[in-house]
């Protein structure tokens, strides 16, 4: 009786804790379950009919001619080349100042402190507040920027820079780039800190220089960190919408329209549901492969404390 | 640590300097126009530090009353909406966050590992898909245009978010504490409430600061589905100082200025959990 | 049970604060119909004089409650789109800006009203100003805001300059331009609104109509890149390279316009009805006042030769019932009553009446009578506004404009040639006008 009596137990142990998981987990769930999970499914119907804005309901099957309409589509393309773009820029250059802000700090320079709690406020600053201020310093007529390089005698005229399509798109990237790099740095240094004094001071004992030290046991040992960072930013670089709508509402001459903005004009401006379900389902694809590569690589064994 | 040489320390002096300027100069601008008159603004180049400051541009939208701009003084209530949006959803992600996060984090369930990659993979569902079944939806239940129909609609980003950042706090407590409190008869809640939260709460406190900083900045829910002061958030209103011709520049600014307020002052105050919360995003995952 | 207890009493208190959120905002007004509008907050009257309308109407009809919204210009369009998704839908009455006329008639978005007009309407409000809210000869609403251009000029500037009179041509305002170069007495003598926006298109419509050129034929096929509308375009390169348009001007909106001509830095501008009080009588908007005339929007010989008298863009909205309103007849009166000649003659002080009779003797004195800038405004309105011309009613217009912005845009900052520009657009609105 008394081998039958343990194995009764562990399992109604177990199964209790099953049901105690799910009593505890079933409000969240379903709140994700209604508000997120049965819409997408929606929108994915939609995306397989010819929707007018004006009645969403499923009722001209197309199959799959909204997908293969804006495949043969130039101004797909060229949105999803100027999504890149964006993405690779801005997430490239951020990583880049990121690291070296964060190295900055861990030099504990004096002041270190009031340069990490000031990086905060880019951070903590609404992206329509950033976008609004940005703009105003882009202005062609009296701006900052043009006042800034006209007094130092960079430029000699005041310039119009958001009225071309590439450079207002390096404009809006500053704009991101002046919102993010704190969440890199700050994160970043974080890591930095978490490093073992020790390892940096037996490796500069056997004659190890900076630049070495950094490459060998900095960089490695930041892995984890610059992942996470990367990913992060990468689907929002992807998914960035916000600061494009404040700025350069997708123009000029479509120079900003991101595959995200382009979504939104054929859902809402030009009112073709259809199509702008399918779009959106392709970002959300593009998104949640980002999203399992990056869990793949943070629940690796050694990634996992 | 190597002491480091004068050369290295100028060096670094010199560029913090650098990252400070480039941190602080756009906010200065923005600040500086804020407390502008529009003919200052107006002028080529434009004089940096205004020769002739005034609040009038904040007092505008916070005294009642005194505004011309039908945008200017009603943006106090746009304020308010962001503040009860914000807020409200942060309370509720964190109430039922802790509940599922606890299960996750301390029960063995089988479907643990699915469930937390699903949680994470939901929230990279960007908003554009959502928000057309929910605006009909809403507009079933004549909730458009009220604050509730934003609190239920961040959830969608709000409340995935909370239970993987608490899941990853709660497994940080140790083991030991649990199961003292287990071993003296203490129910699953009973411990959560008593002994884990106690113990998490700076990581809940970081939780509820990131929750409350991604509602407070959110746009396109709100665009879509508020039209109205009765549930405008701040954002949106700051995008409608926008007129069909023209800029109200310095109205802009000022209530720029006053959006970005909340989310910074409580971003500064509370920074150490910011860090911490980051942090175990990147360290722990 | 303590457990389930404790999860339950965590749900009710998350319902309990969404039920609180939910009734912080007004309650719902619970009579028998409720009828909502969406409108403007920048246009015409003001929002306390449109909840005045609204209240007076509420209490003449106290079976229906009017509750009215306001978004601004840029999410109008999309609020509208959006508000259709749903049935009943989410407004009842909408204020729609003429360029989206025909694109909502093609989606169904409105309400026919052809058969509801009565000979008082048809007959004593502006020719114009019906073809705003007419789309192939159906009639999908009242027009309601009615706005031109109009050619501003500063006097003293041109005084200076040896000229008593405003020009009527555009080959002589170029000369006079030279002159007033010359002089040195402004750098650029003329500022337009050409920056890539619908307000490119404003002043391109007003140029070609003046050359007798149109955008699109009768059958709706666009023929801007015939060779009426290349000869404009060319005109509009032209001027910048010779100086006389200002080439800042490829990035301004009214608002710069507005604001270059109230600094004294232009001698002429074309800008809607709103800049004449802020330029001609605010000293703290602008350096000129005093100095600022209306006069008739010139045109080119050509158009001269051909009969075009004067022709400017015509830049109205209009309210309109929604088709799918659970309560289209109700929503119809409320129409009539907002754009009845007695409520426009009422609050004309910001939003000029669209009835023709009312610029006529008695009327006509009270209205010129109204505020400092009406002496000047009304006058030139009632002369100005038969020469208004519309943009074309095609659905796919939304499109099809951006990519004549874009066409304006190369043209003008030299990326391709006025022809090239246009021809390239014009493929656009064939293929759009083809789906």
């Amino acid at each position: 009786m008394s081998v039958l009596a343990k194995p009764r137990k562990t399992l109604t142990l177990a199964r209790q804790e099953i049901r105690d998981g799910l009593w505890l987990l079933a409000p969240s769930m379903l709140v994700i379950l209604i508000i997120t999970v049965l819409p997408v499914i929606f929108t994915l119907v939609l995306s397989f009919f010819d929707t007018p804005l004006s009645n969403p309901v499923p009722r001209d099957f197309v199959g799959f001619g909204n997908y293969l309409e804006f495949l043969s589509s130039q101004q797909f393309w060229q949105a999803i080349w100027r999504t890149l773009y964006f993405t690779l820029v801005s997430v490239g250059l951020e990583l880049v100042l990121g690291l070296g802000i964060a190295l900055l700090i861990h030099a504990r320079p004096p002041g270190w402190n009031f340069l990490r709690t000031s990086l905060i406020i880019p951070w903590a600053v609404p992206t329509v507040v950033n976008g609004a201020m940005w703009r105003w310093i882009y202005n062609a007529d009296y701006g900052a920027l043009n006042g800034v390089l006209l007094s130092l005698g960079i430029i000699e005229k005041y310039q119009a820079w958001m009225i071309d399509p590439i450079v207002a798109m390096n404009l809006v990237i500053v704009a991101d780039i002046w919102h993010s790099v704190p969440f890199i740095a700050i994160i970043l240094q974080a890591a930095l800190a978490g490093i073992p004094v020790e390892l940096e001071e037996a490796a500069a004992v056997d004659g190890a220089n900076a630049f070495q030290r950094f490459l060998l046991i900095r960089l490695p040992l930041l892995q984890p960190a610059i992942l996470v960072a990367l990913v992060v930013r990468t689907v929002e670089a992807f998914r960035v919408f916000d600061i494009i709508y404040v700025i350069t509402s997708g123009g000029p001459a479509f120079g900003t329209v991101t595959i995200s903005y382009l979504t939104y004009l054929e859902s809402f401006t030009y009112g073709h549901l259809g199509s702008g379900s399918a779009l959106s389902f392709l970002i959300s694809a593009f998104t949640l492969v980002m999203a399992l590569v990056y869990i793949k690589i943070l629940y690796r064994p050694e990634n996992r404390a | 640590m190597k002491r480091k040489t004068p050369v290295q320390t100028m060096r670094n002096l010199v560029l913090m300097a650098l990252v400070l300027f480039f941190v602080y100069a756009p906010i200065a601008w923005l600040v500086l126009s804020s407390i502008s008159t529009r003919a200052e603004l107006l002028n080529v180049p434009p004089s940096f530090i205004p020769k002739e400051p005034t609040l009038k541009n904040y007092l505008d939208i916070l005294v009642p009353g005194r505004a011309a701009s039908e945008v200017a003084s009603t943006f106090k209530v746009a304020l308010g909406n962001s503040l009860l949006v914000a807020t409200t959803t942060t309370l509720i992600c964190l109430l039922v966050g802790v509940l599922a996060a606890y299960a996750l984090a301390r029960l063995r369930l089988p479907f643990k590992n699915k469930l937390l990659m699903s949680i994470l993979s939901v929230r990279m569902i960007p908003e554009i898909s959502l928000v057309i079944p929910l605006y009909i939806v809403a507009a079933k239940l004549a909730l458009l245009n009220k604050p509730a129909v934003l609190i239920i609609t961040y959830l969608s980003f709000a409340l995935p978010f909370s239970i993987w950042m608490i899941t990853t706090f709660f497994e940080a407590v140790p083991m030991e504490l649990e199961d003292a409190a287990r071993i003296d008869g203490c129910s699953r809640l009973r411990t959560l409430f008593n002994v884990i939260l106690p113990v998490a709460t700076p990581g809940i406190v970081s939780t509820g600061l990131f929750i409350f900083l991604l509602a407070w900045d959110e746009f396109f829910f709100a665009l879509i589905f508020t039209s109205t002061l009765a549930a405008k958030t701040a954002p949106v209103a700051i995008a409608e100082f926008t007129g069909r011709y023209a800029v109200d520049i310095t109205a802009m600014m000022a209530a720029g200025v006053l959006a970005a307020l909340p989310p910074v002052l409580l971003a500064l105050i509370f920074q150490r959990y910011i860090v911490s919360g980051l942090s175990a995003g990147a360290v722990k995952g | 049970m303590k457990r389930i207890h404790g999860v339950l009493s965590v749900l009710l208190v998350a319902i309990f604060l969404i039920g609180a959120a939910g009734c912080a905002s007004q309650p719902q007004a619970d009579g028998p119909k409720t009828l909502r509008v969406l409108a403007m907050q920048q246009a015409g009257p003001t929002p306390d004089e449109m909840n005045a309308i609204v209240a007076k109407f509420n209490a003449a009809n106290p079976n229906v409650t009017v509750e009215i919204e306001y978004v601004s210009y840029d999410a109008l369009h999309d609020k509208i789109a959006t508000a259709m998704s749903t049935t009943p839908p989410a407004y009842d009455i909408v204020l729609v800006d003429d360029i989206w006329y025909a694109e909502f008639a093609a989606n169904e978005y409105l309400l026919d009203v052809t058969d509801r007009l009565d000979a008082n309407m048809k007959t004593n409000i502006f020719d114009s100003a019906w073809a705003i809210t007419t789309v192939n000869g159906k009639t999908y609403g009242m027009p309601w805001l009615l706005d031109a251009k109009y050619f501003y000029y500063n006097e003293a500037i041109l005084k200076e300059a040896g000229f008593d009179a405003p020009p009527t041509t555009w080959e002589e305002l170029v000369a006079m331009g030279q002159v007033i170069k010359e002089k040195g007495l402004v750098e650029y003598p003329i500022a337009w609104s050409w920056a890539q926006a619908e307000a490119a298109i404003c002043d391109f419509v007003t140029l070609l109509e003046g050359n007798g050129g149109k955008l699109v034929d009768e059958a709706g096929k666009p023929i801007f890149n015939n060779e009426l509308g290349v000869k404009t375009l060319q005109w509009m390169v032209d001027s910048v390279e010779s100086g006389v348009s200002n080439p800042a001007s490829i990035t301004y909106v009214e608002e710069d316009v507005r604001n270059v001509f109230s600094q004294g830095k232009a001698a002429f501008a074309s800008n809607w009805l709103y800049m004449y009080e802020l330029a001609a009588l605010n000293a703290e908007e602008s350096q000129v006042t005093g100095q600022v005339k209306m006069a008739l929007m010139p045109v080119f010989e050509a158009g001269k030769a051909a009969g075009v008298q004067s022709a400017t863009i015509n830049g109205s909205m209009g309210f309109s019932v929604v088709g799918k309103s659970a309560n289209p007849d109700a929503a119809w009166e409320f129409v009539k009553f907002l754009t009845s000649e007695e409520i426009q003659k009422e609050y004309a002080a910001h939003l000029l009446p669209v009835w023709a009779n009312n610029y006529e003797g008695d009327a006509l004195t009270a209205l010129e009578a109204l505020n400092p800038a009406t002496p000047a405004t009304v006058p030139m309105f009632k002369e100005q506004i038969p020469f208004s011309k519309v943009r074309p009613k095609v659905p796919y217009y939304s499109e099809g404009s951006k990519a004549l912005q874009l066409a304006l845009q190369e043209a003008l900052t030299g990326q391709k040639t006025a022809q090239q520009a246009l021809d390239d657009a014009a493929a656009v609105w064939v293929e759009l006008g083809a789906k």
